[in-house]
């Protein structure tokens, strides 16, 4: 089964050479010209990424993810202007899990969607279920419940999740993480890891603010507490 | 411009008020001195007159027809008493005198005898025994004989000798007066310049925000409005010049795109290509990431032009940092050396940037310096040092400075700054090291031989919170 991408992009060249460059790599390329039409083509035919352009006339970016990681955990890759900026922040707040600034190589957009799509090592967790505390993870099955509770995570969230929980105790630094959970080498933008905790926090901890599972190691990294 | 007005303002109005003191204190010492001598001889003249008219007529009642010498020196001692007068008289040839060494027929002078040859009386004014005098004479009506006297009146001479003394302390009292006042004023008068100046100054060194707060003082108020509104019009220039660059580089991103897309589905396909084809598309390839690589630069620097570079600064391994940045250069391959307090030490930097300042010096030096290059990291108290060398002709002298200017093209002998061929590379380098507040500069190789020695130094416990 082919991986099917949809594209959001209002400059209708960038998005015919996108979708040559895609179809070269063995992907199905569905367009979008707007946030709208992007949300109607979602609907209709659900993708497996969505690459995002942040700016976009009428309905932005932001809004494309946000209204998306409404009614699924599908991998969204947003495309922003710089790398520098609250963009990036606001694009990965709004539900994005990776980003890339413009312009960027298709290969590199490529390698970033292989990434996203990669599945959970089930083989490294030794155990079919992880438990601590109240928080419970089933990785085979892709479920995490908080006090019998079922939470829904994105797959990035999910995959982060598991990855802090296959060595518990374990401190691990921004740039593993990167490396492990969106396959970045030392150089990845840490603010990834940072969001992604965060939103997983909200999530599954009691108190957020006082997290209790997913610990941070100040100028070290993070670790899951047992 | 002359010579005055190379004395600069302070002083010119010094040595104006100065000038105007002694003008003034010379003027009015000169009249002082010249009405305080004029009513003093007038006086001391008609102090003279009175007692030659008056011991003349007295002489002539007592010396009767008797011209005998005896005689006339009584009579003439006993006029003298009166007023100090030295009296003198003639009679046919003979004269008569009191005092014969101070004042005889040899001290009178010719003019007054010559006068009185066709005049009843007459004076005039001599030199007797050194001393200013005045000497008055009258025929004796009926008889050829006359009558002289002399008064001195060096007195009044050395009055006002001393009065011209105090007239001259006076004088210069005032002056000098008037210079300090010239100084004070001037002073307060430049006061508000100072203020200019200053402002001046640091708009100059670019802080463009740079405004004088109105002055109280209505004359200085245009001067300061019109010092604002040039500042005003500098920065929104520069300002407007900025968001051009930023939003050229801007828009040039989705062009850039559409290339690198069509470009790599081209290269997709490069084998059914002709050889010609595929060397066109390899060209067209290169500079297509040649020209992305401007246009991030450009914007990267646009960012501080604009105002809008801001650090992202986290702790960082220095020296594993910079490990991974060399694997990730263009030259892997080059050699570290890591100092031994440099392994373990931490410092907090804004990692994308840094990565770009490693990545940019090692591509400078393998553009321009070509064969070995040599990484290290030390430490020295709270400082980090990065030095990357290279065996190139080096960097003159003259050049250090200027190679970290954009576009900056050195010497046909040590073409540098020109790095990734966009010739932004290096003031990339220099403005991500500043903001860290950090140094950046280029020397000659420590071991002697040709090559320059490129060297960052960043603080090590730099608090990005104190800079923003």
């Amino acid at each position: 089964m082919t991986t099917r991408i949809l594209t959001v992009e209002d400059d209708e060249r960038i998005r015919m050479s996108v979708r040559l460059a895609l179809e070269d790599e063995g992907y199905e390329v569905a367009e979008a010209e707007s946030g709208e039409d992007a949300l109607l083509a979602f609907c209709q035919a659900p993708a497996d990424v969505v690459l995002v352009d942040i700016m976009l006339p009428g309905m932005d970016g932001f809004e494309v993810c946000r209204s998306i990681r409404k009614v699924s955990d599908v991998p969204i890759v947003m495309v922003t202007a710089r790398a520098d900026t609250h963009d990036v922040v606001a694009g990965l707040e709004a539900g994005a899990d990776d980003y890339l600034t413009k312009p960027h190589a298709p290969k590199e957009l490529s390698a970033r969607i292989r990434a996203l799509l990669r599945r959970v090592r089930t083989s490294d967790m030794g155990s079919p279920q992880l438990v601590f505390g109240e928080l419970e993870i089933i990785p085979d099955e892709g479920v995490v419940r908080v006090a019998s509770q079922e939470v829904h995570l994105t797959k990035t969230e999910f995959r982060l999740l598991v990855e802090l929980a296959s060595n518990v105790g374990r401190v691990f630094s921004r740039e593993m993480l990167l490396e492990r959970v969106w396959g970045y080498g030392y150089f990845g933008d840490g603010r990834l890891v940072d969001v992604h905790i965060r939103r997983l926090r909200t999530k599954i901890e009691p108190d957020p603010a006082n997290p209790r599972y997913v610990v941070t190691v100040r100028g070290l990294g993070y670790k899951l507490a047992a | 411009m002359s010579r005055w007005e190379r004395l600069g303002l302070r002083a010119r109005i010094t040595l104006l008020f100065a000038l105007g003191g002694l003008l003034l204190a010379g003027t009015i010492g000169l009249l002082t001195l010249t009405l305080t001598r004029r009513s003093l001889l007038v006086e001391r003249d008609a102090a003279a007159l009175a007692s030659f008219a008056e011991n003349g007529q007295r002489f002539q009642r007592q010396v009767g027809d008797d011209p005998a010498a005896e005689g006339v020196a009584a009579i003439l001692e006993s006029l003298t008493t009166t007023s100090g007068a030295l009296p003198l008289v003639r009679f046919g040839d003979e004269w008569v005198g009191l005092n014969s060494l101070v004042f005889s027929e040899e001290t009178l002078p010719e003019t007054l005898l010559e006068l009185l040859s066709e005049e009843s009386a007459g004076r005039t004014r001599i030199t007797l025994n050194g001393e200013p005098a005045i000497v008055s004479g009258a025929q004796l009506p009926g008889r050829d004989a006359a009558y002289f006297e002399a008064v001195l009146i060096g007195e009044v001479d050395e009055t006002l000798n001393s009065l011209g003394l105090i007239l001259l302390v006076v004088g210069t009292v005032t002056t000098l007066v008037a210079a300090a006042l010239g100084l004070w004023a001037s002073r307060r008068a430049l006061t508000p310049l100072a203020d200019i100046r200053a402002a001046a100054e640091s708009l100059a060194a670019g802080d463009l925000k740079t405004r004088l707060d109105p002055p109280a003082d209505a004359d200085l108020a245009s001067l300061s409005a019109s010092f604002n509104g040039m500042a005003q019009s500098l920065e929104d220039r520069i300002d407007r010049d900025a968001r051009f660059a930023s939003e050229v580089s801007h828009e040039l991103r989705s062009p850039l795109m559409t290339f690198s897309a069509s470009a790599e589905v081209l290269n997709n396909d490069r084998h059914q290509m002709s050889q010609r084809s595929q060397t066109a598309l390899a060209l067209l390839t290169d500079d297509i990431a040649r020209f992305t690589q401007l246009v991030e630069n450009l914007l990267e620097i646009s960012r501080y032009d604009v105002g809008t570079a801001a650090l992202q600064a986290e702790p960082v391994f220095f020296a594993e940092f910079v490990r991974h940045a060399i694997s990730y250069s263009s030259r892997p391959d080059i050699s570290l050396t890591v100092s031994e307090q440099g392994e373990s030490l931490v410092i907090v930097a804004d990692k994308r940037r840094l990565a770009q300042v490693i990545a940019n010096l090692i591509d400078n030096a393998d553009k321009y310096g070509g064969g070995n290059i040599e990484v290290e990291i030390s430490s020295e108290s709270d400082i980090a040092f990065l030095a990357v060398e290279d065996r190139g002709p080096g960097v003159p002298a003259a050049e250090r400075q200027v190679i970290f200017d954009r576009f900056s093209r050195g010497s046909s002998g040590g073409r540098r700054g020109h790095n990734t061929g966009t010739g932004l590379g290096l003031s990339l380098v220099s403005e991500h090291v500043r903001l860290h507040a950090g140094e950046v500069w280029v020397e000659d190789r420590l071991d002697g031989s040709p090559g320059a020695r490129m060297v960052v130094a960043l603080p090590i416990r730099f608090d990005p919170e104190e800079d923003q």
